[in-house]
């Protein structure tokens, strides 16, 4: 471990734009009032602009990583294909974990079940499960 | 030094194949990049058509970033040069073609372990392992519009020809020909999936570019004169 709250599931939310991840980030720490979640954003190129950054995801990784491993969010196309590649080269901390889940409602899940002190497992079981919440 | 490090295999004489040592390999990411410079505005042009309009900078900015560190001198392997290649193109290009030809480089150059020199045959094994990887890391495969459909013939017609000369040549035309049959392919993968039928009419940019790859192979391995008119 690194950073992070020690015992603590840490959450990343990955998109290609900064905004997107810090606006995530603050609404499900909002809705989920887990103000004291390990929880970062890693959005976009380091310079700016739309992308995904391996330099990024690995900082926002270590920067939540308690030891009790960290759930990824992703939100499509190249943010899912880089920690993908990241996992395989074991560039991420131990106990990372890439989840399955719909980005905006799968943060709230996630930042829910982890401020509640859920392990790993319960963290990205809630987060996929999200995908059936139904609107319609 | 033309092609100092470029030589025919054991078998003498015009029959043998060519074996690559790791200068080869440093000429063929340098060439790579020479590619990918010279099309890098193609590349994007064919990329707006169904895509995001990127893919050509995206490329540049991490092939000039591969370039750039192996001219540092760090590897020293064929399969070195391959890893530290994959390695800067997963964290430079920002787009999705990034871990796709990096994890290709990587897993290719991992395959080959620490050969000091590779030849035809070997080549098209490890590299067959870093194409298997790209299909795992993506989820498409041959048909689907992507590079795929350029690297898989490429790799069948590196070994093919794999004990005679030509076989580098072999495996560009294979891919420029697997690249060219993308255009009536509907995407099925990545955001020019999201076009659905008006995917089609159009050659994948990924495809392209890894026809590029492999001409820039051919270059490195001095065989790329040896085109389809001359042996035809």
């Amino acid at each position: 471990m690194s950073g992070g709250v020690e015992g603590r599931v840490g959450i990343v939310l990955v998109s290609h734009s900064a905004e997107v991840a810090g606006s995530v980030a603050d609404l499900a720490r909002g809705l989920a009032g887990g103000a004291g979640t390990p929880l970062a954003p890693a959005g976009g190129l380091p310079g700016g602009g739309l992308g995904t950054s391996t330099e990024l995801i690995a900082a926002a990784a270590a920067s939540v990583d308690g030891g009790a491993g960290v759930a990824v969010l992703a939100d499509l196309g190249s943010a899912v294909l880089t920690v993908k590649a990241l996992l395989a080269d074991d560039e991420l901390p131990d106990g990372t974990r890439l989840v399955d889940a719909p980005f905006v409602e799968g943060a709230v899940a996630a930042v829910v079940t982890a401020a509640a002190g859920g392990d790993l497992d319960a963290v990205e079981a809630a987060a996929s499960e999200a995908y059936g919440y139904r609107k319609k | 030094m033309g092609r100092a490090g470029v030589h025919p295999g054991a078998a003498v004489g015009a029959v043998s194949a060519v074996v690559l040592d790791t200068d080869a390999f440093r000429r063929w990411m340098a060439a790579a990049a020479a590619a990918v410079e010279r099309e890098a505005g193609h590349l994007t042009e064919l990329d707006a058509a169904i895509g995001d309009a990127d893919h050509g900078a995206n490329l540049r900015r991490g092939f000039t970033a591969v370039a750039a560190e192996l001219e540092k001198g760090a590897a020293d392997s064929p399969g070195a040069v391959l890893t530290l290649a994959g390695r800067q193109l997963i964290s430079t290009v920002g787009g999705a073609s990034g871990p796709l030809y990096g994890t290709l480089l990587r897993r290719t150059g991992k395959a080959l372990g620490d050969a000091g020199e590779v030849g035809p045959g070997q080549l098209a094994e490890a590299l067959g392992a870093g194409v298997a990887a790209v299909g795992q890391l993506g989820g498409a495969k041959v048909g689907d519009k992507t590079m795929l459909d350029a690297l898989e013939p490429a790799v069948a017609a590196l070994a093919r020809a794999a004990d005679g000369p030509g076989a580098y040549a072999a495996a560009a035309e294979a891919a420029a020909r697997g690249a060219a049959e993308t255009v009536p392919m509907r995407a099925r993968k990545g955001r020019a999936s999201y076009l659905g039928e008006r995917s089609e009419g159009h050659q994948d940019p990924g495809a392209t570019s890894a026809a590029l790859l492999l001409a820039a192979l051919a270059e490195a391995a001095g065989e790329a004169d040896q085109g389809e008119g001359r042996r035809g």
